[in-house]
């Protein structure tokens, strides 16, 4: 699994702090992972998990507003060392970047065609009229009708679903090799954000660009990726591959979170959930951050925290008794 | 073609405005204490002598028909006769217009240059030395009475050190630029300071937004950033304030000019106050007003500019 040939992506032990009133807040803590070219992996995790900036921190857009420490190779050169005008060739070219809210994320004063030229004015030699032709190309490409028409257009002249699809005609404009999509349905109708992903793991395919699809949404995992990383206080707490993770979660939280999801259930059951909250970032537990909310917790989980182990078939996991756990499920 | 409807109706919006502050100077003005015919006469004038200059200026009537001469009179373009200087109002108007319109056009300018790039250096060094130095710094011409700060450089830059006139306008554009700095620079580091602090704190706001993030991550450079993203965005609220503080500027002519010996408007409507002269302030009251109507006219104009949601909805 660790085959390094075969890694586009690999981060190492990525931490990133934020400063705050004299506080120290670990937001992401030794994360690390690979990426795999032309896969779909997802990383999952509740809000304030540090799913978004650890994406953020990849690229170097969290440092402006805290220390991220670690490493991430991109074909074998790591970025973290990289200054940001280093990083202007990596950034929309190699590595594009989709956000959760299609509506604050284009810039209202500009229209669309000009959103996604300067991408191609950035990191491509093509003179103007290839562009304008590469930017009618890229919006019939994720979907929207009449493109030519639309590129004299601004944002708010489109619907929230329309505006997430110039997102990802910009993101993929100079054809990169890895997407980072930030929840990028979450904000969308249930309707809408199926034809969304069903479009994102089209173009992965098509282009063989690898994606890291960030949500909380199991049932988008299942449906989308082939691998999957669930995050919790800033730690990944079980990676595996989709079908062997969600048949047979080792860590608790993971099949807590297995379970919130509604299926095969009668009408007028209560659905379940996690009992308790994540905990705030300025009041992590000593030992593991699931503790107080584990329903397997022993004092051995409240005093150190659970190295992220090898289990075997490509799966690893932080927990004490993922033993146990998975007897418990196989039962 | 949606611009063009845009402007009309914002064109045809002045003429309630017009009409409102027609009103309002002309109950104002008859609000006054005195009596402006004994302004008007000497001081041995004898009642019947009163009597006629009344007669000849209208005030023997009633409100109502003073009101409807006045209003008939002024769109005819007949503003009277200033008791001041003994010429039609709208001849002395129109000789000091380009006067205080290029002042306060050169305070505009020297505004935004002074805080424009200020407001930037301060935003992306948010909490920083230089942003604390910045910001400290505009907190003291802000909390200064604009006339002191006048007196101040009147001393230094123009008594001591000899640097510009101490008065006047000059004829030509150059000697123009030279004899208003002192006036112009006046009045703007009062509105830079608070130009400024909107401008720092609207850059600050936009730096963070998703589009900002998002512009980031397509790897474009930071001068294409800043300039395209960024300060179009934050100029939205800052240029509504600069053209509230237009009007706020205009006002402050009275003082500038004053102390400067400007020959422009404000100067005029502050004599016109202390001689009653009725038609000259009336004149120059609706004088100021539609220029900042204009000014806001103009700001508005920019703003459906800058925002493609004000224009196209």
């Amino acid at each position: 699994m660790t085959n390094q040939n075969e890694s586009l992506l690999q981060v190492r032990d990525l931490t990133t702090t934020f400063h705050s009133k004299g506080r120290a807040l670990r937001a992401v803590d030794g994360i690390s992972f690979d990426v795999r070219a032309g896969e779909v992996l997802g990383l999952v995790g509740e809000s304030g998990s540090g799913k978004s900036i650890s994406l953020r921190s990849i690229i170097g857009l969290a440092r402006d507003y805290g220390t991220v420490e670690g490493n991430v190779y991109w074909k074998g050169e790591d970025l973290l060392t990289r200054t940001d005008k280093q990083l202007q060739c990596v950034r929309g070219s190699q590595i594009s970047m989709i956000f959760q809210e299609p509506m604050t994320s284009l810039n209202p004063l500009l229209t669309i065609g000009l959103q996604i030229e300067e991408n191609l004015k950035a990191h491509t030699d093509l003179d103007r009229r290839a562009r304008k032709a590469r930017a009618i190309e890229l919006l019939d490409t994720v979907g929207i009708p009449s493109a030519s028409s639309r590129l004299k257009d601004f944002p708010h002249q489109f619907s929230g679903g329309m505006r997430q699809r110039v997102m990802i005609a910009i993101a993929l404009a100079s054809n990169p090799e890895l997407l980072l999509a930030d929840e990028p349905t979450t904000a969308l109708d249930v309707t809408i954000q199926d034809q969304i992903l069903q479009l994102l793991l089209s173009l992965a395919k098509n282009l063989n660009m690898a994606i890291v699809l960030v949500t909380h949404d199991l049932g988008v995992v299942a449906q989308t990726c082939d691998r999957v990383a669930v995050m919790y206080a800033g730690r990944l707490v079980e990676t595996g591959s989709v079908r062997d993770v969600l048949k047979r979660p080792r860590h608790p939280y993971t099949l807590g979170l297995l379970k919130s999801v509604p299926e095969n259930i009668p009408p007028r059951t209560p659905l379940y959930s996690v009992p308790g909250t994540p905990p705030a970032l300025d009041a992590l537990p000593k030992g593991c951050a699931f503790a107080p909310r584990c329903h397997k917790a022993e004092d051995v989980c409240l005093g150190s925290k659970p190295p992220l182990s090898v289990l075997g078939d490509g799966i690893s996991s932080a927990c004490h008794f993922t033993v146990d756990i998975r007897e418990e499920v196989l039962a | 073609m949606s611009s063009l409807s845009y402007l009309v109706s914002r064109l045809l919006q002045i003429i309630p405005t017009f009409l409102l502050v027609m009103v309002v100077i002309f109950l104002l003005v008859r609000m006054l204490p005195g009596d402006p015919a004994i302004a008007m006469a000497d001081a041995k004038a004898t009642e019947a002598q009163l009597e006629l200059i009344r007669q000849k200026l209208g005030l023997n009537e009633p409100l109502v028909m003073q009101f409807f001469y006045f209003v008939k009179n002024t769109l005819s373009g007949d503003m009277g006769t200033s008791i001041l200087l003994k010429a039609p109002v709208l001849d002395v108007i129109i000789e000091r217009i380009p006067v205080t319109a290029f002042l306060t056009l050169y305070a505009v300018c020297l505004s935004i240059l002074i805080a424009g790039p200020l407001a930037f250096v301060a935003a992306l060094n948010k909490n920083r030395g230089l942003d604390i130095a910045i910001r400290s710094g505009f907190q003291v011409g802000l909390s200064t009475p604009v006339f002191y700060i006048g007196l101040l450089l009147l001393t230094f830059l123009a008594a001591s050190l000899r640097l510009f006139p101490v008065g006047g306008y000059g004829t030509t554009f150059l000697q123009h630029l030279h004899h208003l700095m002192l006036p112009a620079l006046t009045v703007a580091l009062y509105t830079s300071a608070i130009i400024m602090r909107n401008l720092r704190s609207a850059v600050i706001e936009v730096l963070d937004a998703d589009y900002v993030q998002f512009a980031r991550s397509k790897g474009l450079s930071r001068s294409v950033i800043l300039g395209r993203h960024v300060l179009r965005n934050a100029l939205i609220s800052t240029v509504t304030l600069l053209g509230l503080s237009i009007g706020n500027l205009m006002s402050g002519t009275l003082v500038t000019e004053t102390v400067f010996a400007v020959p422009g408007l404000g100067r005029l409507m502050l004599e016109a106050i202390f001689a009653r002269d009725y038609p000259l302030i009336q004149g120059l009251t609706l004088t100021f007003a539609v220029m900042v109507s204009l000014v806001f006219l103009f700001t508005d104009m920019v703003q459906a500019w800058l925002d493609p949601r004000l224009r196209l909805s």
